[in-house]
């Protein structure tokens, strides 16, 4: 079985300045296997395979594909050698059809005439072969994410990919899409295409993944049989500690009602009606679409309500807007982190208090000294890892850029928290953080509702779990009687 | 994930390095003129300079607010025109000075905002608005005048150009005080604050409880104050307020706001950086003038100059990632 690796890459090491981002680190890839490569945000894994797809350059060791030395100039080189990734933002042309996209830069063509007919027929074959339906001309910019990350698969195959490295393919799918996109990958693996496979879930790995290297400050730790090892020995090697219990136990009582929808209507929603109590984690489930997000932004003033009430500690309020919604004491930590919930160029300090800027500042004139207080105190609370209050936050890396979003509702007050995805691209080590936050948040008489497509969040962190489906709650379930099951079904249920 | 600590921190260093690099242009574009000709370091030479930036570098400071935002307007020169002729107009009729002072502001001032409404309740582009307003604002000032200038103030009023403080031109002062306050709104108010937060990023800005048109409507609108200062300031000095004033002053101002290293992007630069780019034109306008060269082979300079500016900046910035 000890056959000649396909890929080896041999004490690779990587300076920036100042910095050693990797440090001799060794992997090796086999033919027709998916390689998991693990470890937290800031380990390398990133930089190691920005390497091996010709974004960087490495500063030291060796690379062999096929037992032939190679030194990979660029990405074009990358892509000759039969090398190609698929990146989490996803890099496809909204505006052009999926054959255009598969194509793009390789179109079949007579002088300057593009074949459309041979383009479409060509883009068909590899779609079947994945099993997919579409229709190749239907524009990208209709499809899910799901789809589109069908077509980037479809675009590396189109290349003779050998070596398919998959960043966090699965951080934007729901349980549904995953199988397909596991279906997927071993359809390719039977055709002999090689698969390094980043992601964060650990359950992921144990269904799709042969091998598993784990990355920790730069350096490989190890490399095993994902057959011979357990979650619990992953955990230590990728933070070299013992996590007793992912979700930690809590402490809250629940008191008085804080947070009541009756009757929601707007344009994705209807008729929804819940309510939130002092200390309480309410949790969202449901499938991408369900109406989840929809409903954050309607009691968030984001989107325009139609019809129904919301009442904050008793009181009808009507929220309009972000402005009325924090008013009323309310915190919306955005699905998307960078594009919603930070201004990434501001610095730490300046993105904890936007929304409270008025509390610090008389005649607009920001009082920095109160401001400065105010940041400290919530950056030491949070335990944000950051060199200054001026740091860009764009250099955080993704737990501590959460905490910074967390600091700014906590800053400005408020006491209901809507967590939108709270720890979607952020490593375990953040992630238990986070969870302990939360409780913490709750132990103060915070109340919490969270929407999660990660179930053993929902259920580990919930009091209550709430379904939802096609804008509508389908379901209500207790922390005792949700099961991973029941909540499945629920949202799954025609 | 992106490789930490040391290297942000020097990312930090490169950033301010950047502001540091345009004041550096600055003092060697002065070596090597002073070096060429030696009229230039001559204390009326250098007034000269900085009264003739003065213009530009007013209606700059209001560009870079609305660039910050990640916003653009093309119709300040336009503006300035406008405001100068309705103030003119007032003048000759007899309205008291600060009466007719006002006028010019005020018009400059609602030229602004209704670009700034255009753009936030109209939802149009920027570059669209404002290209509508440039000229809206142009042939009226065309049509009110008649194509003909409107000159001859009295010296109460030339006082505003001709006039020193301490020996220094009443325009530079004018000019120094702006910047001053410029630079306390961006770093100390909401308003500074809010500015970087839209043009970081508008989305996150609303979420986090910002109104965004209302501050984006008062940043347009203070690009129109700043317009009709000028005006006021140009008006003076020529003796004369014309219709066809401030031609390709916006191209001017965009120019020293991104020599002065803010982003077209939004989010990044300051004030201090734009005055250092309208002094950087001005001297580089003087010096070639005192060496004789051709008005035509001035704008070839002058242009690659700007190219120049934005390449090393995007360079820099680049290795600060």
């Amino acid at each position: 079985m000890e056959a000649a690796p396909l890929l080896k890459m041999s004490q690779i090491s990587k300076t920036f300045p100042g910095v050693l981002a990797l440090d001799r680190v060794d992997f090796e890839l086999r033919r027709g296997e998916v390689h998991v490569l693990l470890g937290e945000n800031g380990a390398g894994k990133s930089t190691l395979m920005k390497i091996l797809s010709g974004a960087y350059q490495k500063s030291g060791g060796e690379i062999e594909l096929d037992g032939v030395p190679i030194n990979i100039k660029n990405p074009r080189h990358a892509q000759d050698l039969g090398i190609s990734t698929i990146y989490q933002e996803l890099n496809l042309i909204p505006h052009l059809s999926i054959a255009e996209n598969i194509f793009l830069g390789r179109e079949p063509s007579s002088f300057a005439f593009i074949d459309q007919r041979a383009l479409v027929r060509a883009a068909r074959k590899l779609l079947n072969g994945l099993g997919l339906t579409v229709d190749p001309s239907a524009r990208v910019k209709r499809l899910g994410i799901a789809e589109q990350q069908m077509v980037e698969v479809a675009k590396a195959l189109s290349l003779e990919t050998r070596i398919l490295i998959m960043d966090e393919p699965t951080s934007a799918l729901t349980q549904q899409e995953i199988k397909q996109l596991f279906a997927t990958i071993r359809r390719l693996k039977e055709g002999g295409v090689s698969i390094i496979y980043i992601s964060h879930r650990l359950e992921e790995l144990f269904q799709i993944g042969d091998r598993v290297t784990v990355l920790r400050d730069g350096r490989s730790v190890a490399t095993c049989e994902i057959a011979d090892t357990g979650k619990p020995q992953l955990i230590r090697l990728m933070v070299n500690r013992e996590l007793t219990e992912q979700f930690p136990k809590r402490q809250a009582t629940i008191g008085e009602e804080v947070l009541r929808v009756e009757g929601l209507t707007t344009d994705g929603l209807r008729d929804v009606s819940f309510s939130l109590h002092k200390g309480e984690v309410l949790g969202i489930a449901g499938l991408m679409g369900a109406g989840r997000t929809e409903l954050a932004c309607a009691i968030f003033g984001v989107e325009k309500i139609e019809a129904g009430q919301i009442y904050v500690k008793g009181e009808a309020r009507r929220i309009t807007s972000p402005r009325r919604a924090i008013n009323c004491g309310i915190g919306f930590l955005t699905e998307d982190r960078k594009s919603q919930g930070l201004v990434l160029r501001l610095s730490v300090g300046e993105n904890l208090c936007l929304p409270s800027v008025d509390k610090f500042s008389s005649w607009g004139i920001v009082d920095s000294n109160r401001e400065k207080l105010a940041c400290r105190r919530y950056v030491q609370e949070l335990r944000i890892r950051t060199p200054s209050l001026k740091q860009k936050v764009s250099f955080l890396s993704g737990g501590n850029q959460q905490k910074v979003v967390l600091g700014k509702w906590l800053c400005s007050e408020a006491d209901v928290f809507i967590f939108d995805e709270p720890t979607r691209g952020v490593d375990v080590g953040a992630k238990t953080e986070i969870y302990e936050l939360m409780n913490r948040l709750t132990a103060q008489g915070v109340a919490i509702l969270m929407i999660s497509s990660e179930l053993p969040e929902v259920l580990g962190m919930s009091d209550r779990v709430l379904v939802m489906r096609s804008g509508q709650i389908a379901g209500e379930f207790s922390a005792a009687e949700a099961t991973q099951e029941k909540v499945l079904q629920c949202a799954l249920m025609a | 994930m992106r490789p930490n600590g040391i290297a942000l921190r020097q990312s930090f260093l490169l950033h301010h390095a950047r502001q540091l690099g345009t004041l550096s242009g600055l003092l060697a574009l002065g070596l090597v003129l002073w070096a060429l000709t030696p009229h230039f370091l001559t204390l009326s030479n250098l007034l000269n300079v900085a009264e003739q930036a003065t213009i530009i570098a007013i209606v700059a400071v209001g560009m870079t607010f609305v660039i910050l935002t990640a916003g653009i307007d093309l119709s300040v020169g336009s503006v300035l025109a406008f405001a100068g002729v309705v103030m003119a107009s007032a003048l000759h009729a007899g309205a008291p000075l600060p009466f007719a002072l006002l006028a010019g502001l005020a018009t400059g001032t609602v030229c602004g905002l209704v670009n700034g409404l255009l753009i936030t309740l109209g939802r149009l582009p920027p570059f669209i608005a404002t290209l509508g307003m440039m000229s809206v604002a142009r042939g009226t000032a065309l049509m009110y005048t008649g194509g003909r200038p409107i000159s001859g103030f009295s010296e109460n009023f030339r006082w505003l150009a001709t006039g020193e403080v301490l020996r220094i031109p009443i325009p530079v002062v004018v000019m120094i005080g702006i910047y001053a306050i410029a630079f306390f709104v961006l770093t100390r108010t909401k308003l500074g604050r809010y500015t970087y937060a839209i043009g970081g990023n508008e989305e996150a800005t609303h979420l986090s409880g910002v109104n965004v048109r209302l501050y984006k409507t008062v940043v347009y609108g203070l690009a129109g104050l700043f317009s009709g200062l000028a005006a006021i300031l140009l008006t003076a000095r020529l003796n004369s307020a014309q219709p066809i004033a401030g031609m390709m002053y916006e191209l001017d101002a965009i120019a020293a706001t991104v020599i002065g290293g803010t982003s077209l992007l939004g989010g990044e630069g300051n004030v201090l950086g734009t005055l250092i780019g309208a002094l950087i034109m001005a001297v580089l306008r003087n010096g070639l003038n005192l060496l004789g060269v051709s008005s035509f082979l001035q704008q070839v300079v002058i242009g690659s100059v700007i190219i120049i500016a934005v390449l090393i900046d995007m360079a820099l910035k680049r290795r600060g990632k």
